[in-house]
C-alpha cells in the first residue's frame, strides 16, 4: 500500500509524542481501541483553566502507520481550541487532511475518540473536583 | 560495513529471484527452440520435449521419483488443486472424508471448503504450539470413509516442518492417499517421495529459484497407482492428467532450478541458517519482549517469524522500508484479520499484530543481516517510545487486566 507524503511526514517525525502527568488536574487522559484490534490511541489535553483553551496535547498509540499519523495530527488539531472546538472535530477532517484511503478510515475514527475521550476526562474531573 | 543494496529483500517465502544461471538455461527457449512440445512431426517439437523431459528428470531427482511422475502444472496452487479435487472426484464413490490442518495454505483450505458445499466432509486438524501437526491425531481421524490426506510438508508463516514421513507411514497403514504441500519445503530439505510414504507432492517453481507460472505435482505411479480425475480437459497432456501446451522454458528453468538446489542444498542450509541464527541472536541482544514463533529447530533453514510486543506489524514494516519483509498484523491483509496460522499456534491477537516474518535466500549477505539487525532495533525501539502499551508494560501494568473497548 503507498501511503500519501502527509502519512509519512506525521510517521517519521510525529508531533507531540509523550506524556503528561494524567494526576494533574488540568489534564484529561483518553484511551481508546484494544491491543486484539492492532491499535490503541492514548491521548491526553492539558487546559488552561483560566481561559478552557487546550494549551498543550501528547499522544502516544500502537497500531498501523496511519493511526500513528491520524493521532498525532489529532494533537496538533486541538491545541489551541477551547474544550468545545476540540469536541466539534470530526474524522472527516481526519481523512481529507490526511488523504486516508477508505480502509484506514477506522484510524481516523479512532483518533476523533481519543479527543473526545481525553476532553471528557477533563470536564470529568473538573466536575468532580468542585 | 560494506554497503547493501536497498530494500534489502527477506521475504522469500513470497518468491525468490530467478537465479541468473536459470535464467542463461532458460533463454534461448523463448526465442530459438519454441516449439510446440506436443508437434510430434518435426524438429522443434523433438527439441522441444526433449528439453521438457530432461526436466521432468531433474525435478524426478530432487525428491526420489521416478521421470514419469512428474505432472507439470502453472504452479502450486494449480497443483494443490489438481491433488484434491482429482482425488476426491476420482475416489468419490470409495468415500467423502479428507483430513488436513488449519494452518494449510489458502490453496489448500479454499480447495477443501469448496468440496464441502459438494458433499465431502473435511476435518481440520488443529496444530500444536510449533505449528506441527502430531501424526497421532491423523490416525485418530482417519475413519472407513477417508480417502485423502492433505498435511504441508513446511509451513509458509512460520516455517515448521511436520513429521511427513510418520504422517506418511499411517497413511499407509490405512490404505489413504497422503497428499503434501511442498511448496516452502522442496528445494530446502531433502526429500524422499519413497521413504515418506508421499502419494502426492505439489511444487512451485519460483519459490526455488526458478521462474514463476510453473510448477509440478508429483502423482505416484506404483503401490499405489495414483489416479486423478483431470481439472483441465483439453488435448490429453502430461498422462491425461493436465491438459494444455507445456511452458517448455518455465520447465527448462524449473528442471535447472532443482538441479541447483539439489547441488546446494548442504551448503545453502549451513550458510543461510547461520545468518538466520545470527539475526534472531542479533535482535534477542538489542530487545526485550521478542517472541519467535514457530518451532525452535523443526522449521525452514531460512525462515523467522518474530512478534515485537507493543509495536503493530505494518507500522514496524513502514519504518524500515529498507527491509522488504511480510508481517501477520491485520493492516497488511486485505480481511484486516490478523494470521489465521499465528492465532492456530496460539498466538494471542495483540501479539499476531506484532509479528513479522524474515525470509532469507541464496543472495542474502551477511552485511544485508547485519544491516537488518540494526534497521530492525532501532525502528522497533523508535515506536515502542511511541507505544502506550509499551509504557503500560514497563509501568507494571497487566495489559491483560485492562477492558478495552474492542472496535
Amino acid at each position: 500500500m503507498a501511503y500519501t507524503q502527509k502519512v509519512l511526514d506525521h510517521f517519521e517525525s510525529p508531533k507531540n509524542v509523550g506524556t503528561l502527568d494524567k494526576n494533574a488536574s488540568n489534564v484529561g487522559t483518553g484511551m481508546v481501541g484494544a491491543p486484539e484490534c492492532g491499535d490503541v490511541m492514548k491521548l491526553q489535553v492539558e487546559v488552561d483553566e483560566a481561559t478552557g483553551i487546550i494549551k498543550d496535547a501528547k499522544f502516544k498509540t500502537f497500531g498501523c502507520g496511519s493511526a500513528i499519523a491520524s493521532s498525532s495530527l489529532a494533537t496538533e488539531m486541538v491545541k489551541g481550541k477551547t474544550l468545545d472546538q476540540a469536541l466539534q472535530i470530526k474524522n472527516t477532517d481526519i481523512v481529507k487532511e490526511l488523504s486516508l484511503p477508505p480502509i484506514k478510515i477506522h484510524c481516523s475514527v479512532l483518533a476523533e475518540d481519543a479527543i473526545k475521550a481525553a476532553v471528557n476526562d477533563y470536564l470529568a474531573k473538573r466536575k468532580g473536583s468542585k | 560495513m560494506k554497503k547493501a543494496k536497498f530494500p534489502i529483500y527477506l521475504d522469500s517465502h513470497a518468491t525468490t529471484a530467478v537465479d541468473p544461471e536459470v535464467f542463461r538455461t532458460m533463454a534461448p527457449y523463448f526465442t530459438e527452440v519454441f516449439g510446440n512440445a506436443a508437434s510430434r512431426n518435426h524438429e522443434f517439437g523433438w527439441t522441444a520435449e526433449a528439453a521438457v523431459e530432461k526436466g521432468r528428470g531433474q525435478i524426478a531427482r530432487l525428491i526420489g521419483a521416478s521421470d514419469k511422475e512428474i505432472i507439470f502444472t502453472s504452479g502450486a496452487t494449480e497443483s494443490n488443486n489438481l491433488a484434491i479435487m482429482g482425488a476426491a472426484e476420482m475416489l468419490r464413490s470409495r468415500g467423502n472424508h479428507i483430513i488436513t490442518s488449519t494452518v494449510e495454505h489458502k490453496a489448500v483450505l479454499d480447495t477443501c471448503h469448496y468440496l464441502e458445499t459438494k458433499g465431502f466432509e473435511i476435518t481440520f486438524l488443529p496444530v500444536d504450539k510449533t505449528g506441527r501437526v502430531d501424526p497421532d491425531s491423523v490416525r485418530k481421524a482417519i475413519k472407513p470413509q477417508t480417502i485423502l490426506v492433505s498435511l504441508m510438508m513446511a509451513n509458509n508463516e512460520v516455517g515448521t516442518i511436520n513429521p511427513i514421513a510418520e504422517i506418511g507411514k499411517i497413511c499407509k497403514e490405512y490404505g489413504v492417499l497422503f497428499h503434501t504441500d511442498g511448496a516452502q519445503a522442496i528445494g530446502k530439505i531433502p526429500v524422499d517421495v519413497e521413504k515418506m510414504g508421499i502419494d502426492l507432492l505439489s511444487i512451485s517453481a519460483h519459490k526455488m529459484y526458478g521462474p514463476k507460472g510453473v510448477g509440478a505435482l508429483y502423482v505416484r505411479r506404483k503401490n499405489p497407482r495414483v489416479r486423478l480425475a483431470p481439472q483441465i480437459h483439453g488435448g490429453g497432456h502430461e498422462r491425461g492428467m493436465r491438459s494444455g501446451t507445456l511452458n517448455v522454458p518455465g520447465i527448462v528453468g524449473f528442471g535447472k532450478a532443482a538441479e541447483v538446489a539439489a547441488a546446494t542444498m548442504e551448503t545453502e542450509t549451513k550458510r543461510v541458517s547461520a545468518l538466520r541464527d545470527r539475526l534472531w541472536a542479533g535482535l534477542q541482544a538489542e530487545l526485550d519482549e521478542i517472541y519467535l514463533n514457530g518451532h525452535p529447530t523443526e522449521r525452514l533453514y531460512n525462515n523467522l517469524n518474530v512478534s515485537f510486543a507493543f509495536v503493530e506489524g505494518e507500522s514496524l514494516m513502514m519504518g524500515m522500508k529498507e527491509l522488504a519483509v511480510s508481517s501477520g498484523s491485520a493492516c497488511t491483509s486485505a480481511s484486516l484479520e490478523p494470521s489465521y496460522v499465528l492465532r492456530a499456534i496460539g498466538v494471542g491477537e495483540d501479539l499476531a499484530h506484532t509479528s513479522i516474518r524474515f525470509g532469507l535466500g541464496r543472495f542474502t549477505t551477511e552485511e544485508e543481516i547485519d544491516y537488518a539487525i540494526q534497521k530492525v532495533c532501532e525502528t522497533v525501539k523508535k515506536l515502542r517510545d511511541l507505544s502506550p502499551l509499551y509504557e503500560m508494560a514497563k509501568e507494571g501494568v497487566d495489559l491483560k487486566s485492562i477492558q478495552w473497548a474492542a472496535h
